[in-house]
């Protein structure tokens, strides 16, 4: 399953939180590539880490033992800094509540990851309307969060992840918030995004979202169970290499 | 981020809380405008008094009466007037550094002309006195000698009162005018000296004393109420000074170890100190103004903590989507930034405004310059960098993912 050159690889990972002195194991010993295009499920029960794990990925967090390779690079060696630029550049977030900025309107919550990659103000609207336009959400452009219902606003945050064009796309219960008619809306746009290429990480505790994707981690008490890859009720598309 | 973006945020940000932003800034506002104030009462106050010193001429001593003993009673200094017309000529026959002398008494009256009429200062001297003041005319003359011997009815205008007697476009030379039921011809109008200067009428010390001022009580045929003399060079008022006390304790037989009956005084030098003075009320009253500066500054402290944990969602989504740590302190020194500029705009405008309206309505003189302006800015912008720097910094350092999990 090791693509030549794996996105990421997760090196005998552990992160270990202290708290009162006690040493609480997040995630253990966790190894796994994420190959360039594919879509990846991470399931687990709440408390097996699966957050831990994405916040890791994403390069909010560091691991306690162990390593993490973005495109051959250990991330651990890499600046506080230097991971924020990449996080603007590189990973694009989807979360459950959609961490849409109230106070901003949805054109403006697309572009805003562009203002830490110094992106100019024109450019930044230009490319925000094409992103908004590929969720089908440009007619909603000067909405705010709180004048768009659940799905629109997690398309609008979608189109905020895509917007650096990221290496990866992290999704962490991107359905969770949502009914099931709209959840399956979302779910289908990211295998429309996954089908032009996009590697995509979704985080889930939902079994029938697991089973769209093609290959699914399954994480339980912090530790790494089975790593399956299925053959996927979604139609079958032609991988890059 | 740069700098731009930061403000273009922090505005945003503050536009959105309008009344909370406003309050926040109040602090700083009425520091700044305190601050401007003073500032303007302060320096028009030294303006008015530099007026002064320059109308009364340089180098000019002023010789008014002192206390005087009557029967083992010390009098109130004035009580009685000491000097007269021989002590003036004394003075400028026998000490070689006076260049010119005058005697002068005054009194308040109303003048007439036609259908205007003004109170004003009538002042009865000689020539001499504006020898003494270098002071020019506008139009007309001097008093001449026949007139000042001869108690002649004729009158010199200060600008003022020629203002607020003739209509622009009309000579006042030549014209009647009347003081106490006197007619009086006005022989010339003096140049302007300043405003607490040019409100005066002068007429000669013999018309003075014949016609409105003699029978006020204590004045006699040759006394005068003050005298003023110019001596010739800057270097020689000590010594001239020492002449003129020497020469009237003699004049005036004063046995040695008894009080001078006369005060010989340097009035530039007096309102100098005064000067002082005034520069150092007013650095007092800065000093008072900086306070309520400071407690501005505490003020945006305290609401930009309070606004840093409302956001503490805010920040970790900006830190998720790649915000620098420097980006989240950028964004929020911006926005402290942002508050004490505005806020020291609006103090700016309140302060001028309101130095412009103690001017008008106390008469006050008040002078507003650049310096003062930007002084009172450049306290507001330290104040939004020392105490926005710490919420910024609180910000910058909050871990995103516990900042993710907040509500």
């Amino acid at each position: 399953m090791t693509a030549p050159l794996p996105l990421i690889s997760l090196r005998s990972v552990c992160r270990t939180y202290r708290t009162d002195g006690v040493a609480v194991a997040a995630v253990r010993n966790v190894s796994f590539d994420i190959g360039q295009g594919e879509i990846l499920a991470v399931m687990g029960p709440s408390g097996s880490g699966k957050s831990t794990l994405m916040n890791m990925i994403g390069l909010l967090d560091l691991p306690s033992e162990g390593a993490i390779y973005l495109e051959g690079a250990n991330v651990a060696a890499l600046s506080e800094d230097r991971r924020s630029v990449l996080r603007a550049r590189s990973i694009g977030f989807v979360f459950q509540s959609y961490n849409l900025l109230a106070r901003h309107n949805a054109i403006e919550n697309v572009a805003l990851p562009l203002v830490y990659c110094g992106v100019g103000r024109k450019e930044r609207m230009e490319r925000a309307e094409r992103s908004l336009e590929a969720v089908g959400m440009l007619h909603r452009a000067h909405h705010f969060p709180r004048q768009l219902s659940g799905g629109e606003q997690q398309r609008v945050a979608i189109a905020r992840a895509l917007i650096a064009s990221p290496l990866i796309v992290l999704a962490d219960e991107p359905t969770g918030a949502l009914d099931s008619r709209t959840g399956a809306e979302i779910l289908a746009l990211f295998a429309a995004l996954n089908q032009t290429g996009q590697t995509i990480v979704m985080i889930t505790h939902d079994p029938s979202i697991a089973t769209q994707c093609r290959r699914t981690i399954r994480l339980h008490d912090g530790e790494l169970v089975s790593d399956e890859t299925q053959v996927p009720l979604l139609p079958k598309r032609s991988m890059a290499s | 981020m740069t700098m731009l973006q930061g403000f273009r945020i922090a505005l945003h940000a503050l536009r959105l809380n309008p009344l909370r932003s406003f309050l926040t800034m109040l602090g700083i506002v009425i520091g700044v405008a305190s601050i401007v104030t003073v500032f303007a009462i302060g320096a028009g106050a030294q303006l008015r008094l530099q007026e002064q010193i320059r109308s009364i001429g340089a180098n000019v001593l002023m010789i008014t009466p002192g206390a005087v003993y009557q029967g083992g009673v010390r009098l109130k200094e004035g009580t009685k007037l000491t000097m007269t017309e021989s002590d003036v000529q004394a003075i400028l026959e026998q000490i070689p550094e006076i260049q010119a002398a005058a005697g002068s008494i005054a009194g308040t009256a109303q003048v007439i002309h036609e259908s205007k009429n003004w109170n004003t200062t009538i002042n009865g001297t000689t020539t001499g006195h504006f020898m003494v003041r270098d002071w020019q005319l506008a139009s007309g003359r001097y008093f001449s000698g026949a007139e000042e011997a001869g108690a002649g009815k004729v009158v010199i205008l200060g600008s003022t009162v020629a203002h607020e007697l003739f209509a622009p476009g009309d000579d006042p030379i030549g014209a009647q005018i009347r003081i106490m039921k006197v007619p009086l011809e006005v022989v010339g109008v003096l140049d302007r000296k300043g405003p607490s200067q040019d409100d005066v009428a002068f007429v000669p010390l013999t018309t003075a004393k014949l016609r409105f001022l003699g029978s006020a009580s204590g004045i006699n045929r040759d006394s005068v109420a003050y005298i003023i003399a110019k001596v010739a060079a800057d270097g020689q008022m000590a010594g001239a000074r020492s002449e003129i006390e020497s020469l009237l304790r003699q004049r005036h037989r004063i046995p040695g170890g008894q009080e001078d009956d006369f005060k010989v005084q340097d009035p530039a030098a007096a309102m100098e100190a005064q000067q002082g003075a005034i520069r150092t009320v007013a650095l007092l009253l800065v000093a008072i103004a900086s306070v309520s500066l400071l407690v501005g500054g505490i003020s945006i402290m305290n609401v930009m903590i309070v606004s840093v944990t409302e956001r503490t969602r805010e920040i970790g989504i900006r830190r998720a989507l790649g915000g620098r740590m420097r980006d989240i302190r950028l964004q929020f020194l911006c926005e402290a930034l942002v508050l004490c500029l505005l806020g020291g705009a609006i103090g700016v405008v309140g302060g001028v405004t309101l130095s412009m309206t103690v001017a008008r309505m106390a008469g006050w003189i008040t002078s507003i310059d650049g310096e003062a302006i930007a002084l009172a800015l450049a306290f507001s912008i330290v104040t939004g960098l020392i105490f926005g720097f710490y919420p910024a910094h609180k910000a910058s350092k909050l871990s995103p993912i516990e900042a993710l999990k907040t509500e």
